[in-house]
């Protein structure tokens, strides 16, 4: 199953490698990112792959969020389905 | 990969603009929990709905955290209890079939289970009016049962005995819940054709028509059309209008399509529909009011109004229905003034008018939804707003309902507080002249020349 991470918050040092840390440790492979700065707030979108992920989709969500929460930043994981139905026929 | 723009596009309407999955609503047939004592088959009841649904809310809770889109309510359908109970013999009245609906509501989570039902279009059997008696007790002593009557169709007619009665059952609901604004009102609609898969609360009732259980889903997205206009600008043509109401409809129905089938496979209960209405929410944002606003009207309820609901609730299904494998329930724009932030400040400011609102019912969704009107009002004039939109229903071969309140001890401008989904209903004044004689005559209204169609 593939899953879309996004990160948005206020730029500062070790967004991306906080990020990397929480998905590492449950063995969750990125397969592509894209990162920009939109007025001033720094965002990531990360394709992420879980087949070999260790933990629940919940339970990573929830690490995720707690991760995000320590940097004053917003990182939710979605399930891919939800984007590609909005947004493709 | 999706472009990021898509992405932050889906995270904006998710956060910023309300966008959710207003129910997911699992029907089950009760047809074979009917036994001769009561107390048997008000426990067969309740085993089957808690059998059937123990999975349901933790199941939309799971979808929920793994697509990252909110879905407010789990809710349950059942067949009408005045056929389940038609066979139980030793019933004085049914309360207690509404109660252990309660019951079995608290148990499996859900916070409204619908179906405390009578299809009464052409008549009554014995049981419809035991139940049609019972209704103002069973709301007033339930907390999540919600009651629906059937009081016409386009091929029957509309049964005005039916109306007689439930503008005096609906006065009664509201006197026995006095402390609460007459709260028990807001569980009750009065239906001329009502549909079998409605997923959407009070009118939900899982229909003699459909499968052993079912899982309807009903979508939402006011604030999402809202901002997409907004981003249109004030001098778009209408053409540009719907077409983009059209396709921001396509993607929140491509959404409850998506938790739809996955709720079904994950429950293991075939897929019904999905529900296009938009269905507004009090919070500022999640308005229908504000999109026809948007459209250039200075306050709903002016004139144009009906209009703009034409095209909104046009280019809804338009946009809707190729998103969906399976369309149906009630599919329009709802428009319940307690429930909307903008008819609640459009009817205080008295622009937005009782007979405004039943024009309005004429193109969109269902009807008088959530409306307060003064506490002393008769109930042969309630009984005559109940015709009025079941002959806009039967006429134009589409549902129609009344949902209104009279508050015991309310007057025109006060401002009733249901808290919640249900929000707050201002009083809105009715016409003093009177309709008893007209509602006294009771019988049928023939069925009109649209029902022959064979």
């Amino acid at each position: 199953m593939k899953a879309i991470v996004t990160v948005i918050g206020k730029d500062q040092v070790g967004i991306i490698a906080a990020t990397c840390n929480a998905l590492s440790s449950a063995q969750v492979n990125v397969l592509d990112v894209s990162q920009t700065i939109l007025q001033d707030y720094f965002v990531m979108i990360m394709l992420a792959d879980l087949t070999t992920c260790s933990v629940s989709l919940a339970e990573l969500s929830e690490l995720l969020r707690k991760t995000g929460e320590g940097l004053g930043l917003d990182i939710r994981i979605q399930r891919e389905d939800i984007f590609n139905a909005m947004h493709r026929i | 990969m999706i472009h990021p723009k898509e992405i932050l596009e889906t995270i904006q309407m998710i956060d910023q603009q309300h966008l959710d999955i207003r129910t997911i609503t699992m029907g089950i047939n009760l047809l074979d929990c009917a036994h001769p004592d009561v107390d048997v088959c008000c426990e067969q009841i309740y085993n089957k709905i808690v059998t059937s649904a123990k999975n349901l809310v933790t199941t939309g809770r799971a979808i929920e955290a793994e697509f990252g889109i909110p879905i407010v309510n789990m809710r349950i359908s059942v067949t009408p209890i005045s056929l389940v109970a038609a066979a139980t013999t030793n019933a004085e009245d049914y309360v207690p079939f509404a109660k252990a609906l309660d019951r079995a509501a608290k148990e499996v989570g859900v916070n409204f289970i619908g179906g405390f039902s009578a299809l009464v279009h052409k008549g009554f059997t014995d049981s419809d009016r035991r139940l049609i008696a019972s209704i103002p007790r069973a709301l007033a002593e339930t907390e999540r049962v919600c009651a629906s009557v059937n009081v016409g169709t386009t091929k029957a007619g509309i049964n005005m005995d039916a109306v007689k009665l439930m503008g005096e059952g609906i006065k009664e609901a509201a006197a026995l819940t006095e402390s609460t604004g007459g709260m028990a009102c807001a569980k009750l609609v009065v239906f001329c054709n009502a549909v079998e898969d409605n997923p959407f609360m009070a009118g939900a009732f899982h229909g003699v028509g459909e499968a052993e259980r079912v899982i309807n889903v009903g979508v939402s997205g006011p604030g999402v059309v809202h901002t997409a206009l907004k981003s249109l600008g004030g001098d778009a043509p209408f053409d540009e209008v719907a077409e983009t109401i059209k396709k921001t409809a396509f993607r929140i129905t491509r959404m409850g399509q998506l938790v739809a089938m996955e709720a079904s496979r994950r429950l293991g209960v075939p897929f019904g529909v999905v529900d296009l209405s938009l269905a507004p929410t009090p919070a500022v944002g999640d308005s229908v009011a504000r999109i026809l606003e948007e459209m250039g009207l200075e306050t709903c309820g002016t004139h144009g109004t009906t209009a703009a609901l034409a095209l909104l609730n046009d280019a809804v299904k338009k946009g809707g229905v190729m998103a969906s494998g399976h369309v149906g329930g009630l599919s329009g724009a709802f428009i319940p003034v307690s429930e909307d932030e903008g008819m609640i400040a459009a009817a205080q400011s008295g622009i937005l008018t009782l007979d405004k609102l039943e024009a309005m019912t004429c193109v969109c969704s269902v009807g008088l939804d959530m409306i307060a009107v003064p506490g002393d009002t008769p109930a042969e004039t309630i009984s005559a707003i109940i015709a009025d939109e079941a002959a806009i229903g039967m006429v134009n071969y589409k549902t129609t309902a009344v949902r209104i309140i009279p508050a015991p001890g309310t007057k025109v401008g006060d401002l009733i507080e249901f808290g919640g989904l249900l929000g707050s209903a201002p009083v809105m004044p009715v016409h003093a002249a009177t309709s008893t004689t007209f509602i006294q005559r009771g019988g049928r209204i023939p069925a009109p020349m649209q029902a022959l169609k064979n």
